[in-house]
C-alpha cells in the first residue's frame, strides 16, 4: 500500500473530535470501579457496625482524606501517562506529601506514645488482613484503569502500570475504610501505604504486556 | 550561534504549521488533516529511515503504522501541548515497540535523542509498505471492512453509508474507528 493512499483513507470523511478524552475515560472507569469497589467491600467485608458513631471523631477522617489525596494525585499522573509526550512536572509532590504527611503523623504519635503502647500502634487489630483487604477491594478498580489506560496512548508502559495500579489501590483504600476497625495514624502509616503498593507493583509488572497498543 | 538560531527558527515554524493543521483537522477539516498526515508521513519516513539503517524495509510500514496510531489517538492531543512532543512520543513509542518485538539489541542503543529529532528531517520519497490496502482490508469482518470501505474510500457519508449496509450511524462509526485499529495491527502482524 502506498502511504498516500492511507493518508487519504485517514482523512476522508473525518468527523470532530473532542480533545482531552483521557480524564473523561478516567472519571468513566472510577464510576464503575469505585462501584465494584464498594459491591465487593458489602459483599465480602461489609461495612463496619459502628460508622455512624466512628464518622463523628476527627480519627478517622485521616484514613479518607489520606486516601482521597492520594486517589486525586494519582488520577493526575494516570491521566498525563494515558497521553503521549505529557510531562508528570510537579505532580511527583502531590503525589508523594499525603505519604509524608501519613508518615510524619505516625512518627510523632510513635514518639509521644509510652514504649509498650507502640507495637499496638503499628499493629492494630487487623494489620494481617488489611493490606490484601486493600488489594482485594482493588480488584474491579484495577481491571477498570486498565480498560481505561489501554484505550488510550501511555507510552512508558511500566510507568503507566504502575500510576493505573496506584489509582486502583488509593481509590481501594478509600472504600476500605468503610469497613476498616483502625483508627491509628501508625497504622495507616504502614499497612495502608503496603496495601496500595500492592496494585501499584503489579500494575507496574503488567503494564508492559497488557497495555501495548 | 546563528545557525543553532536559525535551527531552532525552522522548528517553531515546523511546530505551529502542524499544530494549526492538526487543530483544523481535530475540528473536522479534512483538507486540513490530509495536510497534517501527508507532511507527519515525511518526517516519519526520515525519523525512522535514520534509524532503521540496517532495515530500510521496515521504514515505510512503521510509517504507515505510526500513522495510524497519530489517527486512532488523536484525542489524546491536548491543543495546549507542544505537539513536537505529542509526535516525538508517538513515533518513539512505535519505534521502540518494533525493535523490542525484534529484540534487537544493537539499534535499542541507538534511540537516545532529542525530541526535536522528529521534525529535523522530511522525506518524501516514500516506498510501498509491503502489504496491498486491499489484501488488508479484505482480512476485517464485514462490520468494520463496509464502513472503511464506503466512509474512507468512496466518501459516502455516514448517513449514507447506514442506508447502504443497513447497519445503524453509530456502528458505521464504531466501525470505521475499530476497523483502522485493526488495520493498524494487521501492518504490523507477519511484517
Amino acid at each position: 500500500m502506498k502511504t498516500e493512499e492511507l493518508v487519504s483513507l485517514l482523512a476522508a470523511g473525518i468527523t470532530p473530535v473532542h480533545g482531552n478524552t483521557a480524564s473523561r475515560r478516567f472519571a468513566v472507569a472510577m464510576g464503575w470501579g469505585v462501584s465494584g469497589a464498594a459491591l465487593l467491600l458489602v459483599l465480602a467485608l461489609g461495612i463496619r457496625p459502628d460508622l455512624a458513631q466512628a464518622a463523628g471523631e476527627f480519627m478517622f477522617w485521616m484514613k479518607p482524606a489520606f486516601a482521597a489525596s492520594l486517589a486525586l494525585a494519582s488520577f493526575i499522573v494516570a491521566e498525563r501517562l494515558a497521553r503521549p509526550g505529557a510531562r508528570l512536572g510537579f505532580v511527583w509532590a502531590a503525589l508523594a506529601t499525603p505519604v509524608l504527611a501519613v508518615w510524619l503523623v505516625a512518627a510523632v504519635v510513635l514518639v509521644n506514645a509510652a514504649p509498650a503502647q507502640r507495637a499496638d500502634l503499628v499493629l492494630g487489630d487487623t494489620w494481617k488482613t488489611c493490606p490484601f483487604n486493600i488489594a482485594l477491594i482493588s480488584l474491579p478498580l484495577f481491571a477498570a484503569m486498565l480498560w481505561a489506560m489501554k484505550g488510550l496512548a501511555p507510552t512508558r508502559l511500566a510507568l503507566a502500570g504502575a500510576g493505573a495500579g496506584l489509582l486502583a489501590g488509593a481509590s481501594s483504600a478509600l472504600v476500605y475504610a468503610l469497613h476498616c476497625p483502625e483508627l491509628a495514624a501508625p497504622f495507616m502509616a504502614v499497612w495502608y501505604v503496603l496495601g496500595i503498593a500492592i496494585p501499584t507493583l503489579t500494575g507496574a509488572v503488567l503494564g508492559p504486556r497488557v497495555l501495548r497498543w | 550561534m546563528e545557525r543553532i538560531e536559525e535551527r531552532d527558527a525552522r522548528f517553531t515554524a515546523t511546530e505551529n504549521q502542524l499544530r494549526a493543521l492538526l487543530i483544523q483537522g481535530l475540528n473536522g477539516n479534512a483538507t486540513a488533516y490530509h495536510q497534517f498526515l501527508k507532511a507527519l508521513s515525511a518526517h516519519f519516513r526520515a525519523y525512522f529511515r535514520k534509524r532503521l539503517f540496517q532495515r530500510p524495509d521496515d521504514v515505510e510500514d512503521l510509517v504507515q503504522e505510526t500513522l495510524l496510531a497519530v489517527h486512532n489517538q488523536r484525542h489524546t492531543y491536548r491543543t495546549d501541548q507542544p505537539l513536537t512532543a505529542w509526535v516525538h512520543a508517538i513515533a518513539r513509542y512505535k519505534l521502540m515497540d518494533l525493535l523490542r518485538s525484534r529484540a534487537n539489541r544493537e539499534a535499542l542503543t541507538d534511540l537516545l535523542d532529542d525530541e526535536l529529532e522528529v521534525f529535523a528531517a522530511s522525506d518524501t520519497d516514500a516506498a510501498d509498505a509491503r502489504k496491498d490496502l486491499d489484501q488488508l482490508l479484505a482480512g476485517l469482518p464485514d462490520r468494520q471492512r463496509l464502513p472503511i470501505l464506503y466512509v474512507k474510500l468512496e466518501g459516502l457519508s455516514v448517513v449514507e453509508a447506514a442506508q447502504r449496509t443497513g447497519m445503524s450511524e453509530s456502528a458505521i462509526k464504531i466501525g470505521v474507528h475499530r476497523g483502522l485499529k485493526a488495520l493498524a495491527a494487521k501492518i504490523r502482524g507477519g511484517a
